[in-house]
């Protein structure tokens, strides 16, 4: 199979504390990573092409720096990669990110599947795949949490939604893009980190792709971003403390009496 | 003229309360825009009354596109027919629920009309003067609310987190027109094979539209211990969710993870149990109308941002907690 995985440098999150007061993250040498849900991608990427032989090609658009995360995946095992960076594309919605990503598979040429992560945990849309769906007119399964097939050009998936899990068959080349729940993740092997280092990832320009220059980066664009805000998180709740078993009831009297009066339990007797 | 639409949702016939939510939102800006609101059902079995109650709860007009083969959402058949009927009827607005379905459709739909789209939104509103929508969202973890707006695009597209707006009340006297939209035969796609739905599985659980969580974490210390939660549960007529850690360790199912790759939740009443209040997981539950947190260290992050906070041991509290809503219910029957 020919499969491609398109990926987000995001900023990292997981040592992020939040200052409680401003509700602001403390950014403090905040680095960036591969998007965390990416990973799941890379990782069923990767084991269908231990199941079924072919290729994974990383995708990425980004700045310069997100070679690091291209990178970052071919040690974890793909084969190689290409980023896509350039100023014009800088400030790209998911409308106009979704363009781009589809300009740059065409490129690549013909395949049979790509994965995606279910969204990136900066912008948090989940857009970017079922958009790149569409421009490629290839079918699409979203949320995916398990493959079950694929056998004759076809691909059986599971995906999950608020009712259950929603079982489909896709003819392929189609587009997935998977939870958490999929896989677990590999870790990069040494011997990938070394021929991470030694590979040489094309990056491309607008130039490169055939794209209207119109629809790209924060120009061609669709929505606008106003303003930003800064919500505060502490709510300034009511705080009590147990203090051995006695502490335990007058607790519990107290949270119940605060859920009385939010009207958050129907019974009214003591 | 130029209406606001809203994609309404249903499972097997039933419409969900999500479609009525989106309505509320919908009136409200088809109010402030002076023009109609209308509610689009695609799928098969949804009757007359479900219909008529779409009026009721403040559509102007309701395009029904019912078809046996739309009984499972396909999303590139959704597409098209709502492609099609986007560029017929030119609306200026088209809201969705932010669920599996409408993050889904919208944004191949957007791609498809080359219209703007704007995820999770949890506030709309409409600019004077301009008549642009304003579409406020949580973005980065509930760390920050970005204000987005589409001038030069339309329709105006965004997904409406569920459980973020209340449902109007049910007018028996409004009235309205429901229309019957016939779908093109070449609409339908054939790529895609829909089997059916599984939820049989192992402990499925609906958070999103859940009015009360009960969440365990790594305080919990193993997995058999979650039968606390289930009881307290049972109490509250509550689901059980669970912190990422909680998960991992294989003691609940991954449809029970909430936050940042788990699932954002917006329930009136959310009461965590040995859950530290890591940033990832506040992200799925900034929109929790009231948090209630037990937890025996005094600085766990999340008796922070809890409206009330139990320092406390949760092996202590949580039973004593469901023997009393348990008692109180019995007095009161
Ligand atoms: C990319 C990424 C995505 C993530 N996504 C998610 C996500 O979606 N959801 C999520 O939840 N996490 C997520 N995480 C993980 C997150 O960072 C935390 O590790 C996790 O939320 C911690 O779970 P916890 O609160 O159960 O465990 P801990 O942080 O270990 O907290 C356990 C708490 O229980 C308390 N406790 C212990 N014993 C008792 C007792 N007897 N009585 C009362 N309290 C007690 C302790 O004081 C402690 O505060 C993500 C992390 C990353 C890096
Ligand atoms: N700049 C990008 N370059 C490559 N892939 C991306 C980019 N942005 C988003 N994606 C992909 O689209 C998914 C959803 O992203 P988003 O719509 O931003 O939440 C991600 O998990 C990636 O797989």
């Amino acid at each position: 199979m020919t499969i491609i995985v398109p990926i987000k440098q995001v900023p990292e999150t997981s040592n992020v504390r939040m200052d409680p007061e401003t509700g602001t993250m403390i950014r403090a040498g905040a680095a960036t990573v591969v998007n965390p849900l990416d990973l799941y991608a890379i990782e069923t990427a990767l084991r269908l092409r231990e199941a079924h032989g072919g290729s994974v090609t990383v995708l990425s658009m980004g700045p310069p720096a997100a070679l690091k995360a291209v990178k970052e995946a071919i040690a974890m095992g793909c084969d190689d990669g290409l980023l896509l960076s350039d100023r014009v594309f800088a400030g790209a919605d998911t409308w106009a990110t979704s363009y781009t990503l589809a300009a740059a598979v065409r490129r690549l040429g013909a395949f049979d599947l790509i994965v995606a992560g279910e969204r990136a945990t900066d912008g948090d849309t989940a857009q970017v795949g079922p958009g790149l769906a569409a421009w490629l007119d290839v079918p699409l399964a979203t949320y995916v949490a398990r493959i079950d097939t694929v056998a004759d050009g076809r691909l059986s998936v599971q995906r999950l939604t608020e009712e259950g899990y929603q079982q489909l068959t896709l003819q392929l080349p189609a587009l997935i893009t998977v939870v958490k729940e999929i896989a677990a993740v590999r870790l990069p092997t040494l011997r990938g980190k070394k021929r991470a280092r030694l590979s040489e990832v094309p990056v491309l320009t607008a130039a490169d792709l055939d794209v209207d220059r119109a629809c790209l980066g924060l120009r061609g664009s669709p929505t606008k971003v106003v303003r930003i805000e800064r919500p505060k998180v502490a709510r300034g709740g009511e705080m009590v403390s147990v203090n051995g078993q006695q502490g335990v009831t007058a607790a519990v009297d107290a949270l119940l009496e605060f859920l009385r009066s939010r009207g958050l339990l129907e019974e009214v007797s003591s | 003229m130029s209406f606001v639409w809203t994609v309404a949702e249903q499972h097997e016939g039933r419409l969900k309360a999500v479609s009525f939510e989106l309505l509320s939102r919908g009136r409200a800006l088809a109010d402030k825009l002076d023009t109609k609101l209308a509610s689009l059902v695609i799928g098969a079995g949804v009757g007359q009354p479900g219909l008529r109650e779409l009026i009721q709860r403040g559509a102007d007009e309701v395009y029904h596109v019912a078809d046996a083969r739309l009984a499972h959402f396909v999303c590139e058949t959704w597409s098209n027919i709502l492609a099609d009927l986007v560029r017929h009827y030119r609306p200026v607005v088209v809201l969705a629920a932010a669920t599996s379905l409408g993050r889904t459709l919208m944004p191949h739909l957007a791609v498809k009309v080359h219209a703007g789209l704007t995820a999770d939104c949890t506030e709309l509103d409409i600019e004077p003067g301009s008549d642009n929508l304003l579409q406020t969202r949580p973005a980065i973890g509930g760390n920050i609310m970005a204000t987005i707006k589409t001038p030069d695009h339309r329709p105006q597209m965004a997904t409406v987190r569920p459980r973020s707006s209340v449902v109007l009340p049910r007018d028996p006297e409004r009235l309205g027109r429901i229309i019957e939209v016939p779908v093109a035969e070449q609409l339908f796609e054939s790529r895609v094979v829909v089997h059916g739905c599984r939820a049989d599985v192992e402990d499925f659980v609906n958070l999103e539209e859940a009015e009360v969580v009960v969440a365990g974490g790594k305080g919990l210390k193993k997995g058999d211990n979650f039968a606390l939660l289930r009881e307290l549960a049972a109490e509250l007529g509550a689901m059980v969710g669970a912190s990422r850690d909680a998960v991992d360790r294989g003691w609940i199912g991954y449809p029970h993870q909430i936050g940042l790759s788990g699932k954002t939740i917006s329930p009136r009443l959310y009461i965590a149990a040995g859950i530290s209040g890591s940033i990832q997981h506040l992200a799925g539950i900034k929109t929790a109308e009231t948090i209630v947190s037990i937890n025996k260290d005094p600085d766990a992050p999340l008796h922070n941002v809890a409206d009330f906070g139990i320092v406390g041991d949760l092996f202590d509290v949580v039973p004593e907690l469901t023997r009393r809503l348990r008692r109180s219910k019995a007095v009161a029957s």
